[in-house]
């Protein structure tokens, strides 16, 4: 009973939330007034969480705005300095140096997952024994505790316990500082925000899959296409929009990343991992300087509403391949 | 051409490689995942002297629960993991009650910028909720308490559990609803009797996509958390801070952290890929 509704209700999710419209509500003009009057009713349904939004979302947005044009430090007072932390920002190293290795840090916690997640659609769109299962267990890593998680990454990273290092030496590979040294630290929590959101991806990917058209693969068969021509001009351009919505996400994600690192190396060694969303979080409540840090997410939120734009451009794109 | 003719041979030949090829990817993909997990599961049940062996110890012999029987006993962990259910389940029944009724009113509305405003609500990070809400509720002295984590938590589940029912609730036939409204139906009654009843899978995978990533949070607790309204990660966090050499209690305490969550997606695997794969949500 509940898969039937659920099949039943992909279809319209898969089009995103501008599903193509009730044909009868456009059809038929004669009922205009009777549509209108019941969508401002629809407003009713909608009244409590827009309160709620309004009190724990938008209301932090606009604060924040006003924060940012504030001196402001934990005691409450504050001072009007208009853009001179914006000003400041421009000409802070540290906070320049870490959005540098965020754009870094990003780059390669997006790019990785996308071709492994990619990789992995492929594999888990094939029929094999225990397809299920073993797709539950890929999953796994992205609906598990990221602290927890990062704990135990922690202990396989210790340059002399580690039991990664112990692995790499049975292969004759001379022992990583992995995070404690400032030119691997990067890398290394890289290699656990891809071991975490390469599923994301996949399960992505995999969504666009399934609604690939079968003719275009019998009638290539039927040309002796090889399956790496297949993948090049059939499913890659079919597919192309789901990947690039992940790649938006992915973008979004690794912008943000903060557990990985505050477990795994608070930032250091040094400042070597102190990306922008770190950055922000010490400013913010290790060092209270509240109206710097508002200024930080500011910036922070132009750049993630731009990126959610390009997103929903993107949904729409998808929708069109239906 | 070669590459023809090398196409033609590998048509008789193609089960046997194709089957190894697949079996390979699936292990390659698949062992990094089982290989954390158990590596977890290998040093909570590990004494301390084998924990930090070199060259290390990969099956526990024997097996010992002492690791965890001091996660109990040293820490508070029912409290913190109490915390966590009440912070979690506050989030999610709250966001439920006002999040559904949103995402069937932003459906049937087609109130496209709504949807926009919860999408941007749903990519912004977490931690930049925190400042002003952290000066509100210390005003209002609710700084270090359960309802400011409850509330807080409203960040993360409104967003997905609206996201979500948006998708199933256009995916609900609008004529059914038509017709009830033509014998004489409410628009409420339309949506209590027709509507929810058919968008119910998508309430399961709101719930559960909300109750995940509102569990697995971490930054709310660490700064608004109080020493005993903390939740689970941060607990486990600060258990870090104070034990860095425990290896055992760590890794022990960290898999009860994460055993709920994983609970879920094994039994709700199907609901979990299902709101995923076409929606692509994730946490603040």
């Amino acid at each position: 009973m509940s898969v039937e509704h659920n099949a039943g209700s992909l279809p319209g999710r898969r089009g995103g939330m501008a599903a193509p419209a009730t044909p009868g509500a456009r059809q038929a003009p004669a009922s205009t007034p009777y549509v209108y009057d019941v969508t401002r009713k629809y407003w009713l349904f909608i009244a409590p969480a827009t309160i709620v939004v309004g009190l724990v979302i938008v209301f932090p947005w606009i604060f924040t705005l006003w924060m940012s044009a504030h001196e402001w430090n934990v005691t409450g007072d504050h001072a009007f300095v208009a853009l001179a932390n914006y000003k400041k920002l421009l000409t802070d190293q540290r906070f320049l140096d870490s959005m540098w290795r965020t754009f870094w840090f990003t780059l390669l916690a997006t790019l990785i997952p996308i071709v492994l997640g990619v990789w992995a659609a492929l594999v888990f769109h094939r029929e094999f024994p225990f397809r299920g299962i073993l797709r539950t267990v890929f999953v796994m890593p992205m609906m598990a505790t990221p602290v927890a998680i990062a704990l135990v990454w922690t202990m396989m990273f210790h340059p002399q316990l580690g039991v990664l290092n112990y692995l790499l030496s049975l292969v004759g590979i001379a022992p990583f500082a992995w995070v404690y040294d400032p030119n691997t630290v990067i890398p290394t929590l890289v290699l656990v925000e891809v071991w975490h959101w390469t599923p994301l991806v996949m399960l992505i990917v995999l969504g666009g899959l399934a609604g690939l058209p079968t003719d275009p693969y019998e009638a290539a068969l039927i040309d002796g296409a090889s399956s790496w021509q297949m993948f090049r001009y059939i499913t890659w351009p079919l597919i192309l929009p789901y990947v690039m919505i992940a790649l938006v996400i992915r973008t979004i994600d690794s912008l943000k990343v903060f557990d990985t690192i505050a477990v795994i190396s608070q930032g250091g060694p040094g400042t070597a991992s102190e990306t922008l969303n770190y950055f922000l979080y010490l400013q913010a409540f290790q060092f209270y300087n509240l109206g710097y840090a508002s200024a930080v997410v500011v910036i922070f939120f132009v750049i993630i509403i731009a990126l959610s734009l390009l997103l929903l451009y993107l949904r729409q794109r998808t929708k069109w391949t239906d | 051409m070669a590459s023809q003719s090398m196409h033609g041979a590998a048509i008789g030949r193609k089960p046997v490689r194709t089957w190894i090829a697949l079996g390979l990817s699936v292990l390659l993909l698949v062992s990094p995942a089982v290989l954390v997990f158990l590596w977890m599961l290998s040093l909570s049940l590990k004494t301390e002297i084998d924990n930090i062996a070199f060259p290390p110890v990969f099956i526990p012999d024997p097996p010992t629960l002492a690791n965890y029987v001091e996660v109990f006993e040293k820490n508070r962990i029912l409290l913190y993991f109490w915390n966590s259910v009440l912070v979690t389940g506050g989030a999610v029944l709250f966001g439920l009650l006002v999040g559904v009724p949103a995402g069937y009113g932003i459906a049937r509305a087609k109130a496209g910028k709504a949807a926009v405003l919860i999408l941007i609500a749903r990519m912004t990070p977490a931690l930049s909720y925190l400042i002003p809400l952290f000066l509100l509720f210390q005003v209002i002295g609710l700084v270090g308490t359960i309802w400011a984590l409850i509330i807080t938590h409203l960040v993360i589940t409104i967003p997905i559990i609206v996201w979500v029912m948006i998708g199933y609730f256009e995916g609900v036939p609008k004529e059914l609803e038509d017709a009830a409204r033509v014998d004489g139906a409410s628009i409420w009654q339309s949506f209590r009797y027709i509507a929810l009843p058919l968008a119910r899978p998508g309430i399961v995978v709101g719930a559960i996509l909300a109750f995940i990533f509102s569990w697995n949070n971490f930054i709310f607790s660490v700064v608004l958390g109080g020493k005993n309204t903390r939740t689970l990660p941060s607990a486990v966090y600060n258990m870090l801070t104070f034990e860095q050499l425990a290896w055992g209690p760590l890794a022990a305490a960290a898999l009860l952290v994460t055993l709920p969550v994983l609970l879920v997606t094994a039994f709700a695997q199907r609901e979990i890929i299902a709101g995923l794969s076409s929606g692509g949500l994730k946490d603040g």
